[in-house]
């Protein structure tokens, strides 16, 4: 038991070593192709993304949302759902924060970030629990119910800002009112990252525990692998559904409460910045495990971190970095193929 | 310079007509792609990354050559490259496709944005189009009908894939292997030679999508051309059916409906636009709910693609 | 910098694609330039791509200014969002380039800007949104050009064009300027034919090519034969203009190349006021928290007549910007009511060109706007 876990641990970390150090050679043809050095490239990259303390703050500022979007794709995808909706829950729990948030004057301030957090929880919750709803009951197609609904959400949001829910004394963009400037959360004591990404943390963390520990977690398993053999289980498949699709709302609703509370204050189409869908490549790099997500998303993170030193270092565009994501994501996923097959590495008896 | 025209709502009317055929076309060539993908047995989330590419590429190499209809091919090779990169990486074993192919969603858009800056200011020839309203007096007529000749391939293409896949010794192959894999092995087809020419000539007609945002409508290149044409286009297929013809007629609604907000506006209707400017999104929503049902699983979807399990 | 700015036309594109394919000819940027040889660090923040013909261009050409100034150094950094990211961008400009001036070209950093500008206290900020005001920190400059004096320019020239008596508004989002901006536009035209009547559409995007392309065909549909374009990037909606046939009025940056027949003139931004703040605050000189101004000011400019313009049209539009210069001309005057038949202002009430808190609280459209 012991060698085997021992022996998929070396796997992994062999098999991720040969992809990055993959990508590093075709992610550097391409930047000498365009006339850059790809040592110099690296070393600002790592420079701009983990080198010093500001770096990995803003990696790990980046990185914060981005957990929690990944929960809204992975969780439902643990039972067998293709989820990609975490931007319009984003949005919607964003909106509900706000909703609530300007209600709050006065609150005590745990209480009231913690009546802002069940708010957008519960509107994101809401949000996918619908898609999985309409497909367990009506069999809707999730992946389209939740892509459409992320455009529904943003314009529904971009309706209240701009005319129901508008601050109008915001004279420089269409905004929500705010919420009450002592209920704002902030960043970390002593560390310049805002407390989305303690949220992030300990949320995949607790569903990891979840997902692997519990009777529940076992069961969306075996839903997951094989519908018919739940099925055959007498498990009860319609409210596993709802409750993986709600978890994951819940998460990306989150993420749009952090966003409010922590950096906005108020609701704006800066929450429609592709954090949702930058959230689901995450969940299937870590395989849709809540603890993978946490590093992945950091990874993600510091490449979107230092891809503003490539451009003022070496002036090449902003979409280097999608570049170097796209080549390094796609070699993780086809090292995925050599999977149980690295028999030199394999102990004997296994 | 235009005629005096005050039509009022007759405007509405022409503007949303016209403006579902010039939306339509790029969500066309990408849905019935990725129906061919898909009828392959693989779903290729990346045809976003592949339209952008495709839009930038045709609009680089009409800029350069001066030649437009050059662009469209070229923008179908980088599209049909592009798949190809998906296709090979997704024949590996245990390769999940739809990661695989959100990952090129961020490299094709990416590689699009790196190598499309310096095209954003120059100005590339436009494709021709056909005048097929000759025969009414009114100008805003003529110009509705003024017709892409892409968008009628496009047309006769949905058909003839329709037909094909029905009618054809390469349809069957396809929808075998796409069906199941099983099956396809005990015949002997080659699954996955099959699924990567499903993939790459799914590319390729994305690509050729992507070059008539750039080169026809709205006629340009820039960051913001797609607003997410690609991925909806993907949607659209599930809810066609993977039916080419269902593809054109759903891609029609779709773009009818996108311009119906602006028609509106310009008529004086100026509340609430941004949810006239979701309208597509809500009417497809509703029809879909409308037309699911628990009992049907989706009729016409390949076994073999993981999106509809 | 390895890139070269950027002229749109075929040989230089081939050419500078011909540079960029010579790989090994660029020289490779050495790493750690924080400060190297004495010279101060400028850093620009965009929104969107710089290249983009419109709002971002606009701004990358005043960066080009800075960067002429000698012993400046401009770094900059495109499609930043406005979130926390930005933030972040700013920190890591001063704190790993040097930088000692950011430019923060876009509304929504704001409030990132007044946090970062309390955190670095030696830092000069700027924003583009000109609303400092006292207590905001003092190493924060906002400035800003009133666009609604070329506009009112724009639509002279449009009133005086337009065979329909209908012009076209294509407006971005419902905010203070966008208002101010078509009301000028059609205060302006009116001012030469006071029947001429104008379509507004708000896209609520600030960059969507196809849904502004299908606006301006809606409106073109109407009769509009004038359409001028609020968005961040106007091209796709004046080449549209271009082939169907009608004029069109340009914004943010000279785009009359985009449509050598219809091209009647344009508002322009002038962002130049960034190279006198670089140098007060090299040479330690004062600077202004707060700088806002108009033709008078030099901080908007007219974008040069097309062809289709008569010189007698010209003269009459010159002559206005003229009464802009010395103030002899206001937008705003009475008796004015807006389109819902309100009175705005009663006959003989003015309000002054710089009057800025009466236009930031502008969001009404003048008599004569359908929208």
């Amino acid at each position: 038991m012991l060698r085997s876990s021992l022996y998929e641990l070396l796997e992994a970390v062999v098999l991720t070593t040969a992809a990055f150090a993959l990508t590093l050679i075709l992610f550097g043809a391409f930047v000498a192709y365009f006339g850059h050095n790809p040592l110099d490239v690296y070393y600002v990259l790592y420079l701009g993304s983990f080198a010093r303390s500001i770096s990995i703050e803003n990696t790990l500022t980046q990185a914060a949302p981005l957990m929690l979007t990944a929960l809204c794709t992975a969780i439902p995808a643990r039972a067998g759902l293709l989820v990609i909706g975490g931007e319009g829950a984003l949005v919607v729990g964003g909106i509900a924060t706000v909703l609530v948030g300007v209600h709050l004057a006065g609150f005590p301030f745990a209480l009231g970030i913690l009546i802002m957090m069940l708010a957008g929880a519960l509107a994101g919750g809401l949000w996918i629990g619908a898609a999985g709803a309409l497909r367990q009951y009506r069999g809707v197609n999730e992946t389209i119910s939740t892509l459409l609904l992320n455009y529904i959400a943003i314009a529904i949001l971009n309706h209240l800002i701009s005319g129901p829910i508008r601050d109008y004394d915001q004279v420089l963009r269409t905004a929500s009112w705010s919420i009450p400037e002592t209920l704002m959360v902030g960043v970390l004591p002593g560390f310049d990252v805002h407390w989305g990404l303690v949220v992030g943390i300990v949320l995949c963390q607790l569903l990891y525990v979840a997902m692997r520990q519990t009777t529940f977690g076992f069961g969306v398993d075996i839903l997951g692998g094989n519908e018919r053999a739940a099925q055959l289980a007498g498990l009860p498949i319609n409210r596993m559904v709802l409750i993986c699709c709600f978890i994951g709302g819940a998460a990306a609703g989150l993420a749009g409460t952090m966003e409010v509370v922590a950096v906005h204050g108020f609701a704006s189409d800066s929450l429609v910045v592709g954090f949702g869908y930058a959230g689901i490549l995450i969940a299937f790099l870590a395989r849709h495990n809540p603890m993978a997500i946490i590093l992945v998303a950091i990874l993600l993170g510091g490449i979107s971190a230092s891809g503003g030193l490539l451009q003022r270092r070496f002036d090449l565009p902003d979409a280097t970095t999608a570049v170097l994501q796209g080549i390094l994501f796609m070699m993780v996923l086809a090292s995925n193929t050599a999977y149980g097959r690295l028999n030199f590495l394999r102990p004997k008896g296994i | 310079m235009a005629d005096t025209g005050d039509l009022g709502w007759w405007g509405v009317a022409i503007a949303v007509a016209g403006g579902a055929i010039r939306v339509s076309t790029p969500y066309l060539f990408v849905s019935l792609g990725e129906t061919l993908t898909e009828k392959s047995g693989r779903v290729n989330l990346g045809l976003e990354g592949i339209l952008v590419m495709g839009a930038m590429t045709g609009y680089a190499i009409a800029v350069i050559t001066g030649e437009p209809w050059l662009g469209v091919l070229a923008a179908g090779c980088a599209g049909a490259g592009l798949a190809l990169i998906h296709a090979l990486i997704c024949n590996l074993p245990r390769v999940n496709d739809i990661a695989v192919g959100i990952s090129l969603f961020i490299f094709g858009t990416g590689l699009a944005f790196f190598l499309g800056k310096a095209f954003i200011n120059p100005s590339a020839p436009r494709l021709p189009h056909l005048e097929l309203g000759w025969w009414s007096s009114s100008p805003q007529v003529q110009v509705a009908l003024q017709i892409n000749v892409l968008f009628l391939l496009g047309v006769a293409l949905a058909f003839f894939l329709a037909w094909a896949l029905k009618n054809t010794r390469w349809g069957l192959i396809l929808r075998t292997v796409g069906d199941s894999t099983e099956a396809a092995n005990a015949l002997g087809y080659n699954v996955n030679l099959v699924r990567t020419l499903g993939t790459v000539a799914g590319g390729f007609l994305s690509g050729v999508g992507g070059s008539f945002l750039s080169l026809y409508f709205p006629g340009t290149w820039n960051e913001g051309l797609s607003s997410g044409q690609g991925l909806m286009a993907i949607a659209l297929v599930i809810f066609a059916r993977w039916n080419p013809l269902y593809c054109f007629y759903v891609s029609l609604l779709f773009g009818g409906a996108t311009a119906l907000g602006p028609a509106l506006q310009t008529v004086g209707i100026t509340s609430n636009y941004y949810l006239y400017g979701a309208a597509p999104y809500f009417l497809t929503l509703a029809l879909l709910i409308y037309s699911s049902s628990k009992k049907t699983s989706l009729e016409g979807a390949p076994g073999e693609v993981s999106i509809n399990r | 910098m390895s890139s070269n700015p950027f002229k749109p036309s075929r040989r230089d594109i081939l050419k500078s694609s011909a540079n960029v394919l010579a790989a090994g000819a660029l020289m490779s940027v050495l790493p750690d330039l924080a400060n190297a040889n004495g010279n101060v660090t400028v850093g620009f923040i965009y929104v969107g791509p710089r290249q983009d013909f419109g709002w971002n261009q606009a701004h990358w050409d005043a960066a080009k200014k800075v960067a002429a100034i000698d012993g400046i150094k401009v770094v900059e950094q495109e499609n930043v969002p406005e979130t926390a990211e930005v933030e972040k961008v700013m920190e890591s400009m001063i704190e790993l380039d040097g930088a000692k001036v950011i430019f923060g070209t876009s509304f929504g950093y704001w409030k990132h800007i007044l946090k970062m500008a309390e955190k670095y206290p030696d830092v000069l900020f700027t924003h583009i949104g000109a609303i400092w005001k006292e207590g905001d920190p003092k190493n924060v400059i906002g400035y800003r050009g009133y666009t609604e004096e070329p506009h009112y320019l724009c639509g002279m020239a449009a009133a005086r064009m337009s065979k329909t008596g209908k012009l076209g508004f294509i407006g971005s989002k419902p905010l203070y300027f966008i208002y101010n901006n078509c009301n000028a536009f059609v205060l302006g035209a009116k001012s030469v034919n006071p029947d001429i009547t104008c379509n507004v559409v708000i896209t609520g995007e600030w960059n969507n090519p196809v849904k502004e392309a299908e606006t301006t065909n809606s409106l073109i549909d109407q009769g509009c034969d004038v359409i001028v374009a609020n968005v961040d990037s106007p091209k796709v909606s004046i080449e549209t203009c271009e082939r169907r046939g009608v004029f069109s009025c340009g914004y943010h940056s000279d785009l009359s190349s985009l449509a050598p027949k219809g091209f009647l003139t344009g508002a322009e931004w002038n962002w130049a006021s960034g190279v006198e703040f670089v140098k007060a605050f090299t040479e330690g000189k004062p600077y202004p928290n707060l700088k806002r101004g108009g033709f008078r000011e030099d901080m908007v400019a007219l974008s040069p007549f097309g062809e289709a313009v008569p010189e007698e049209v010209r003269k009459e539009v010159l002559a206005a910007k003229q009464g802009f210069i010395d103030d002899t001309l206001q937008i705003y005057t009475g008796p004015l009511k807006d389109n819902e038949g309100n009175v705005v202002l009663k006959e003989g009430e003015v309000k002054a060109n710089s009057d800025v808190p009466f236009k930031l609280g502008v969001k009404f459209w003048v008599d004569g706007i359908i929208g």
